[in-house]
């Protein structure tokens, strides 16, 4: 694993920006939003702190949406009714991260992975992340199952699964 | 080059909470309604869609990502156009009329609800280095207001009485939320904003999305029975400076609306159009743009407006769905939103006392601090 390490490069500083040479005038909003999330992110999420993944069916294409959408885009139609998936899938892609947001270095690497659920529709799944595994070995195609917060801790976001890891064979 | 028509129309939302569903299912049904209405198939028979919308009333940035969907446009081609629907439904008149595309789909929506900090987004507006420290949304319009008022020599009843005229034409569209009968003295008593600036002048902000449906003349004659035609288009900005304006007129809806009327052949503004649908905020806006646009003067508009002759069943009715007034804002989709009222207009669904009229005219602001706005000619 790679450890945390000063990286090159010369740090914004300098006379010229310390004398104001060049000037500036600083202007801070506040930018507040309230989404609403809609009937089929809001099925999800409740889905989530019961513990349980959710998807819709199209019946037209035969497809399970999951995470969950109103209408399929495909067949341009609303969908049609819930279905209740397994909280295991397979990893499509995946990826070690030392960096955060704001490109300051991590202490400890983070796997960021797209999960494809079980028994929802081929190429349907989500973001998440890995747990209780080595980076070294994980691997495109590994099985993993959802790591889920105590039922008390959920609160209805996809954060209420913990992590995936690995699924014992 | 082809004629361009609008052959559906359709619309969702349209109140100041809408949190039963998100901006994307908000679309879905606006899309659904305005597709059914234009008897396609968006999967199969669109060849461009364009969405109006600014990201920061959004809160997700480089949100043409997240529009096709819930248009039908999933792998298609998709672009946003980052102003007022009006100018997004201008950009695909353009497509059509260059031959990119024979059918082509705008959209623009508004969920304002989800913005808790309206006016920090609105501050990002100003300039910033010598304006933005002494100006909000309001005194940026008061100052407008006070000086077009004196120049014309306007009473405070003036715009009182656009007010509740455009409140009352509401109540006869299902679609304005903010329709009411208000008397001109309750207008003229509601708190003081921002002299001369009356909070009943103030539209409220709304949720809503318009979707319309734009085709070449060929496709539209097979498809629908009412084309709706595009006859002239235009765009105009003013100086950004609030500082180094002409209060007195709407020179953006002058320069737009001039473009529009050299394009469609109107020589007498006064007297082409049977209704007129204009950004018609805080009151006097209806009236500095109805001068701008040429079908009243500075010497007539007070007059028209202390005779009635804007009414619903006046000479010349002006705003016959209520206007922003009585649908609310809706930000970025106003344009949009007063095409889907002039087309239903012009097809007969509107107010019983506009069957038959033919010939129209749609105008918008894209709302403070800004002076830049479009005009569009529509006629059955």
């Amino acid at each position: 694993m790679e450890s945390k390490k000063t990286l090159p490069g010369t740090p914004i500083a300098g006379a010229e920006w310390d004398n104001e040479v060049y000037s500036f005038r600083k202007h801070s909003v506040q930018l507040r939003y309230a989404w609403d999330a809609g009937s089929a992110v809001s099925g999800f999420l409740e889905g989530l702190k019961e513990g349980r993944i959710l998807g819709r069916r199209c019946n037209r294409c035969m497809r399970v949406l999951v995470p969950p959408r109103a209408f399929c885009e495909r067949c341009f139609r609303s969908t049609d009714e819930w279905v209740e998936v397994k909280d295991t899938g397979k990893i499509n892609t995946y990826s070690v991260s030392y960096v955060n947001n704001d490109a300051s270095r991590r202490d400890k690497p983070l796997i960021v992975a797209v999960i494809e659920i079980d028994e929802a529709s081929p190429g349907m799944g989500f973001l998440h992340v890995l747990g209780e595994v080595e980076p070294s070995k994980v691997h495109v195609d590994m099985k993993v199952k959802a790591v889920w917060k105590p039922r008390d801790e959920r609160v209805g976001a996809i954060t209420d699964i913990k992590y995936f890891k690995p699924l014992e064979v | 080059m082809t004629k361009v028509a609008i052959i559906g129309v359709g619309y969702s939302g349209y109140a100041p909470l809408t949190p039963h569903m998100s901006f994307k299912e908000m679309m879905f049904e606006a899309a659904k309604r305005a597709y059914t209405d234009a008897g396609i198939n968006p999967r199969t028979d669109v060849g461009s869609f364009i969405c109006c919308e600014e990201d920061l009333w959004e809160g997700i940035s480089i949100t043409d990502e997240y529009v096709p969907d819930q248009l039908g446009g999933a792998q298609r081609a998709v672009c946003t156009v980052s102003d007022d629907g009006l100018v997004g439904l201008i950009n695909g008149y353009m497509q059509i009329k260059s031959g990119l595309a024979d059918v082509v789909v705008v959209e623009s929506h508004s969920k304002l609800s989800n913005v808790l900090s309206q006016g920090d987004v609105s501050s990002m507006s100003f300039e910033p280095y010598y304006e933005r420290p002494f100006l909000t949304v309001e005194t940026a319009v008061a100052l407008e207001m006070r000086r077009y008022m004196f120049d014309r020599e306007l009473g405070d009843d003036i715009p009182a009485m656009v007010v509740a005229k455009n409140k009352k034409n509401g109540l006869g569209n299902p679609r304005a939320p903010y329709s009411a009968i208000l008397s001109m003295d309750e207008v003229l008593s509601s708190p003081m904003v921002c002299e001369p600036l009356r909070k009943a002048h103030i539209p409220e902000p709304a949720d809503g999305c318009a979707v319309t449906v734009l085709a070449s003349e060929e496709k539209a004659r097979i498809l629908v029975d009412q084309p709706v035609w595009i006859r002239g288009v235009g765009w105009f900005s003013d100086t950004p400076w609030v500082s180094q304006r002409d209060f007195s007129k709407a020179v953006y809806a002058e320069g737009s609306s001039k473009m529009a009327y050299k394009m469609a052949g109107v020589n007498t503004p006064a007297k082409h159009f049977d209704f007129v649908e204009v950004d018609d905020s805080y009151g006097y806006k209806e009236l500095q743009h109805l001068e701008a646009l040429g079908v009243y003067t500075k010497e007539n508009i007070k007059r028209a407006v202390e005779v009635s002759e804007t009414d619903l069943r006046g000479p010349l009715p002006v705003n016959p769905s209520g206007g922003k007034i009585s649908l609310g804002d809706m930000v970025e989709a106003n344009g949009l939103v007063r095409v889907v009222e002039a087309v239903l207009t012009l097809r007969g669904q509107g107010p019983r006392s506009l069957r038959g009229a033919k010939h129209a005219l749609v105008q918008s602001w894209r709302g403070p601090p800004t002076a830049s706005g479009s005009t569009v000619i529509l006629e059955v």
